[in-house]
């Protein structure tokens, strides 16, 4: 737990889509830093620094936080680059927490950001890996996806028609959020006859690519109530990078999830989470990771992940909605993906969901993944935090 | 700013070519190093932050490499891209936010395995400048011209700190480029990009760099001398050249002016005692100077001449060799504190000079586009 509260008091977006040859990098992340700043009715001239995030090699643009001063409001004011692959959106998030925290400035713009469009996704992603040991075997994302879910279901007898119903959800979800890439409904059928891209995973089981920019704002507890009537208080954050290469990874568990929700609900003193959480905006960019990650999360029994689901308990109305975004499976701008997550559930918590949102959220959690097999995570609340 | 130290450090040797190590064998070394000088095992280090760049190691998620080699497989990890001034100002927030009470900030790059023309191209904007064809060197031979015909610098001038560099980096044992040359060996080498003469330019290079901070609640838990961080800033100036005077660093004056204003330094010029700054370039040690308030505007070729930035000077700037004795990319700002920290800890051997606060400097982006600036005590 942090010695200085930390709140987020405004977030915006892009419209996000398959491509926007309308705008340039720049422009893109002007779009979501003008959209944050109007939410919480601030300039630019308010804000002390700027975080920012994108993974390199999609754009293929070297120094970013140079690069974009024009669109991030970063000239003659501090501006850092944090990146760790796919966990990049909620790593700035932690970033920005840690800076605010830390009291070294009050008002700090976050900002994540991907321009898809521009590069050959699983080309940009497959250098992640060890050119010796594990480029020349598992290439871009989906691979490593796929021997998850194979080995998760050899391990506790799920099929591919329950990570169907994953996708159903999330997907139907997304109708309901003007800012998802992907607004359609579908079947459970449309899923399973979709094509198989690495078996057990179907084109509708996985996140499109996408461009699009996210910018969170976070404030100081001296600012915050200044400036929002409900903040979205950070309780506490937690991450693992647990692991180098893809050959040591304890494959259809997610070790990351695990360590990082454990040791971040017992330092904010989450006994249950399953009754103390109201919603869970979770970095899902495939259909079996929402079966097999709210295990890891611990909230249901190893195993049970698949039974919970079909019970509608995560459905919007259900016990404990996730992704009521429509998640990643709806929208990936791989930068802004984790800091959409956090975007969307402190919008729950401070009741600007709009029609997506989830009823009295006391609590919620957004987590980030990424890079071989890493897990982040933060809690949001309501309330002010114990410190 | 709450009270910090530095408590440990630990470095590779400088080399041009590190054929049998990897990015890990390097943040191994570097990382235990650190350890060791803090009196520390790794169950001490609360979180990790990293410090790498994606374009230099020629690896998506550069920060994936280094990892399991620092430690980080069940800590709270995270990683800066950018110099490892802004990584190591990363993990002081994190020690300060009072979630983790130590912070472990490593640095690499393997200069060696990257060609730096092409991925300093790379930094340029892709539509309307990438084309024309320039990279650090030329863009940083603009800085150098218009720099010198602001402040009537000489070539003169800029060789003699090659000179100095080189020199001082004979005392220091992990250096690269340990050089005794003349002025005229200089001006007598290679022209790169006019007005920059090869022993001008910082060489291509490979190292890893480690510092442990603490927050002050943990620092007596450790054997490790510290020093303390008086001030810490980063500010950017405008990307595109031509929305900038680049004879001027603006942000690097906004940056020191915090830092000097958080360690209570009012006359900068006087209270600082040593300092390690960016040297990509000869001419950068001048301009970063004046810059950042050690001088005044214009004068810093006279003082070099006067002998003002010698080891024995009045005030001592890069002692260590600075990235002219050697220049691994992204680590190269880290060393800088390291070898702040070795100043005030007196043990930098043959280069020591009598200091008891120092600054070190680092830089992001092109022709000095964005700063950070530490301030350094050795008393708490």
């Amino acid at each position: 737990m942090g010695k200085n509260r930390v709140a987020i008091v405004g977030t915006g977006q892009t419209f996000h889509k398959s491509h926007r040859p309308d705008v340039n990098g720049q422009e893109l992340i002007n779009e979501a830093v003008q959209a944050a700043l109007k939410d919480a009715d601030m300039k630019i001239n308010d804000i002390d620094a700027v975080v920012i995030g994108n993974m390199d090699h999609f754009e293929g643009i070297n120094y970013v936080d140079c690069w974009s001063v024009d669109g991030s409001g970063g000239v003659m004011r501090p501006i850092i680059k944090l990146t760790t692959g796919g966990t990049t959106g909620s790593t700035l998030a932690i970033g920005g927490y840690h800076l605010v925290g830390s009291g070294l400035f009050d008002k700090v713009l976050v900002i994540g950001w991907e321009k898809n469009s521009e590069s050959d996704t699983t080309g940009a992603i497959t250098p992640a890996f060890a050119p010796v040991w594990d480029r020349l075997v598992f290439a871009g994302a989906i691979s490593g996806l796929a021997v998850e879910a194979q080995s998760y279901m050899a391990k506790y007898g799920a099929t591919d028609k329950d990570g169907a119903r994953v996708s159903v959800r999330d997907r139907k979800h997304a109708c309901n959020n003007p800012h998802a890439q992907l607004r359609k409904e579908v079947s459970i059928e449309e899923v399973l006859e979709s094509p198989v891209l690495a078996d057990p995973i179907h084109l509708l089981d996985v996140c499109p690519r996408t461009d699009g920019a996210c910018a969170v704002i976070m404030a100081s507890e001296k600012y915050a109530e200044k400036i929002a009537r409900t903040p979205d208080w950070i309780w506490g954050t937690a991450n693992r990078h647990k692991y180098s290469y893809l050959g040591d990874v304890n494959w259809g568990e997610l070790d990351s999830m695990a360590e990082a929700a454990g040791e971040m609900f017992e330092k904010c003193g989450i006994k249950e989470p399953r009754k103390e959480i109201n919603v869970i905006e979770m970095y899902q960019p495939y259909s079996f990771a929402g079966i097999i990650w709210i295990e890891d999360m611990g909230i249901v029994e190893r195993g049970k992940g698949a039974e919970y689901i079909w019970s509608g308990a995560t459905d919007m109305g259900g016990e404990l909605p996730i992704n009521p975004s429509g998640g990643v499976i709806a929208c990936n701008p791989i930068g802004a993906t984790g800091l959409i997550r956090c975007a969307e559930a402190a919008m729950q918590v401070m009741g600007r969901a709009g029609d997506h949102q989830v009823p009295d959220v006391n609590h919620a959690v957004s987590t980030g993944f990424g890079g071989c097999m890493w897990t982040d995570i933060l809690l949001h609340g309501k309330q002010k935090p114990q410190i | 700013m709450e009270r910090a130290a530095i408590i440990g450090t630990g470095m590779t040797k400088i080399e041009s070519a590190k054929h049998t190590e990897t990015f890990a064998d390097m943040a191994w070394e570097a990382v235990n190093k650190a350890l060791d000088d803090a009196g520390m095992t790794i169950d001490d280090v609360d979180n990790v932050v990293t410090t790498s760049n994606d374009f230099w190691d020629g690896r998506t998620i550069s920060c994936m490499a280094v990892g399991d080699a620092s430690g980080a497989s069940h800590k709270n990890v995270s990683c800066v891209e950018g110099d490892g001034t802004f990584g190591a100002f990363y993990g002081l927030s994190r020690a300060l936010s009072g979630s983790y009470g130590t912070t472990l900030v490593t640095a690499h790059s393997k200069g060696s395995e990257s060609i730096s023309s092409l991925i300093t191209n790379a930094s340029f904007d892709p539509i309307y400048d990438r084309w024309l064809g320039m990279d650090m060197i030329s863009a940083s031979a603009m800085q150098a011209n218009a720099y010198m015909e602001r402040t009537g610098t000489t070539s003169e001038q800029l060789a003699m700190v090659s000179v100095k560099n080189h020199g001082n980096a004979v005392k220091n044992p992990l250096s690269q480029l340990p050089m005794s040359i003349s002025v005229e060996d200089v001006l007598g080498s290679e022209m790169i990009s006019d007005p920059l003469h090869k022993l001008d330019c910082s060489p291509v290079s490979d190292a890893c760099c480690a510092i442990i901070i603490a927050n002050e609640s943990r620092v007596p838990a450790y054997s490790g001398h510290p020093v303390w961080i008086k001030g810490a800033a980063f500010c950017s100036d405008a990307y595109f050249l031509g929305d900038r005077d680049i004879s001027r660093a603006k942000a690097l004056t906004e940056a020191a002016k915090k830092a000097f204003s958080m360690a209570g330094i009012t006359n900068p010029s006087k209270e600082i005692q040593v300092a390690e700054i960016y040297d990509a370039f000869t001419y950068q040690e001048l301009m970063w100077l004046e810059e950042m308030g050690l001088c005044e505007s214009g004068t810093a070729g006279s003082m070099l001449e006067k002998g003002e930035f010698d080891i024995e000077g009045r005030l001592p700037v890069n002692p260590s060799g600075g990235l002219l004795g050697g220049h691994p990319v992204i680590a190269a700002g880290l060393i800088r504190i390291v070898e702040i920290v070795k100043q005030l800890r007196k043990e930098a051997g043959e280069y020591q000079v009598d200091a008891k606060r120092g600054l070190a400097h680092g830089v992001n982006g092109l022709c000095g586009q964005s700063h950070c600036v530490w301030v350094l005590d050795s008393e708490g």
